[in-house]
């Protein structure tokens, strides 16, 4: 047990660091200009003295890694500071919609998840037939687009032609859950067909390299039906890579969910996000990638951890 | 080169149709880029085979126009991604101890965070200018032709003839570029062409969130931005570049397949 947990505590320091590196890059990428921020922000026609107060706000008399610790002390107490258009606390605007974004995407995770593992599964069980060249042809297409004309594609036919769901996914405080869901359908559909594709396939690569194995071939020697073989035997070997597949999707989500969002006026982090990209709000910003950066090396971390977890040769070392 | 797959084959024609239409825009498009020929939310006619947008322009024309764009920076910010990586991986594998793990470390760091969110910071300092766009995109890109390059070149550098070559004394300049890279060409191709499409995602992506190349220009993405309004009327102009871009994104996948399988079957052996 004690490698395992040592291997555990290793990643999870190893998560920290990635993080704690992260901020530094997100950080420097807002510094990265070699000029002046505030021009740059304010645009040729600012006053000195817009210059000098917006000079002030961001702290940009003091060196830069003087701004940075304190930007991180700040964050780690919960303070997010304050947005630089409309002074509103960071971390009050973005509970909400972190929460909204959480719901979106946990909806597409539990419909895509079954479902791509599925596939993947009847993609072996078929292999090389044609069901399985239709699942592979669908992924090659579905991540051939971006998702936003997935987004658009899905609006077109959907929303537009036969009324299935509305495309303007609004969502809030004191919607009934039912309701809800019912707003967020069509862009929990964009987003599970974004994912949708790399999991069915690495699930498709993953239980495929287990039936190689001498044990897959014994039961096939003896007689049993296919779909049993991968059922009973190539699946339980299967499920550590298959969470961490899953896991590393899930991941990819967070990236789909920023494009999403905008698509659908989803008032969530990404579409939060992105509208202060526009108005150059870098306060905002900085939080906002720090918690996208954290939830993505969380998830890859978490992936690893698992798959340490549910490695059995690990448990008993020789 | 005789017996190219059918599929490889539709592929690279597809391909160099968008191309040459990129190259050729000046020539092909029937009319100027930002002109107002028609009326508003015209269907497709005779003189307007995609219809019109919103102020009058002619999609097709745009189309062909933006398709430029889009390919044009794509090119530029792969060719760049590929240059840096690809150098800093073989200069990785070739050198190996404290070079290989700072950049390689380096390399982890930047990937852990999204590229499209990394490129959102970096665009809320930087004003969008097509130099910017190719940098950011670029740079940000070198961080996969690294992984494969390196990857590859790792197992070239146990190779007998690169030993022969150290022996000789030849520089870490003359391995790099005379012993591995003509060695690791192929599976980097195929790798170049999954990179040049995750460009023109990524492109795409950018200018529809109003970030990437800005009025008067315009791209695929600017494209669905300039259009998505219409589509509650049943206007389709929006969706066009969703065909473009699933079009070129097939087709090089399937000539980047074909290339990768031609190198697997190389190695074993050189006569089949």
């Amino acid at each position: 047990m004690n490698i395992v947990l040592k291997l555990v505590a290793q990643r999870i320091a190893l998560g920290i660091l990635l993080l704690l590196a992260a901020s530094v890059l997100i950080f420097v990428g807002t510094n990265i200009l070699p000029g002046d921020v505030a021009q740059s922000i304010l645009g040729q026609s600012a006053t000195p003295q817009a210059l000098a107060n917006l000079r002030a706000e961001l702290g940009l008399n003091q060196p830069a890694y003087l701004r940075y610790l304190e930007w991180l002390g700040g964050v780690l107490h919960g303070n997010l500071g304050h947005s630089l258009t409309n002074g509103q606390d960071i971390a009050t605007a973005i509970s909400g919609r972190l929460a909204n974004t959480l719901f979106l995407a946990s909806v597409a995770a539990v419909i895509a998840v079954p479902l791509a593992v599925t596939l993947g599964l009847i993609a072996v069980r078929y292999r090389d037939r044609w069901p399985d060249k239709l699942i592979s042809a669908i992924t090659l297409t579905s991540v051939s687009l971006p998702e936003f004309l997935l987004g658009y594609i899905v609006i077109y036919f959907l929303a537009v032609k036969f009324h299935v769901a509305p495309s303007v996914a609004t969502i809030y405080p004191g919607m009934s859950l039912l309701q809800k869901l019912h707003a967020v359908i069509l862009p929990a559909l964009v987003l599970v067909l974004v994912v949708q594709g790399q999991m069915m396939r690495m699930t498709r690569a993953a239980v495929l390299n287990l039936m190689q194995s001498a044990y897959i071939e014994t039961a096939e020697l003896k007689g049993l039906r296919p779909f049993l073989i991968i059922a009973r035997h190539a699946f339980p070997n299967a499920i550590s890579p298959i969470i961490n597949v899953v896991m590393i999707n899930l991941a990819y989500l967070v990236v789909g969910i920023v494009v999403t969002e905008v698509v659908f006026t989803y008032p969530g982090m990404g579409q939060y996000l992105v509208d202060h990209v526009a108005k150059r709000d870098i306060p905002v910003v900085q939080a906002s990638a720090l918690i996208f950066a954290a939830v993505y090396i969380g998830l890859n971390m978490l992936a690893d951890v698992v798959s340490i977890l549910t490695n059995p040769r690990l448990r008993h070392p020789k | 080169m005789r017996n190219i797959p059918l599929s490889a084959l539709v592929g690279l024609i597809i391909t160099a149709g968008f191309f040459l239409a990129a190259i050729f825009a000046p020539w092909i498009a029937p009319y100027p880029l930002g002109a107002a020929v028609g009326g508003v939310w015209k269907a497709a006619s005779a003189s307007h085979w995609l219809g019109t947008d919103g102020i009058g322009r002619d999609v097709l024309s745009r189309m062909i126009w933006g398709g430029r764009t889009t390919i044009w920076i794509a090119t530029v910010a792969t060719i760049l991604s590929f240059g840096t990586g690809a150098t800093l991986g073989f200069v990785a594998a070739v050198m190996g101890g404290w070079v290989d793990q700072t950049i390689s470390r380096f390399v982890d760091l930047v990937m852990s965070i999204p590229s499209l969110i990394f490129a959102l910071v970096v665009l809320t300092v930087i004003p969008p200018s097509i130099t910017v766009l190719i940098l950011v995109m670029g740079f940000l890109d070198a961080t996969r032709p690294f992984r494969v390059a390196r990857a590859v070149a790792v197992d070239i550098t146990v190779m007998d003839y690169v030993e022969a070559a150290r022996l000789r004394g030849e520089g870490q300049l003359w391995i790099i570029f005379r012993e591995v890279l003509p060695n690791a060409l192929s599976p980097l191709v195929a790798e170049m062409g999954l990179r040049f499409i995750f460009q023109v995602l990524l492109l795409s992506t950018l200018s529809f969130l109003g970030l990437g190349v800005q009025p008067p220009l315009t791209d695929w993405g600017g494209i669905v931005k300039e259009n998505k309004d219409g589509l509650v009327y049943g206007v389709t102009a929006a969706l066009y570049p969703a065909v473009a871009i699933a079009s070129l994104a097939i087709s090089v996948n399937l000539v980047a397949d074909w290339i990768l399988n031609r190198t697997t079957s190389l190695k074993g052996g050189r006569g089949g």
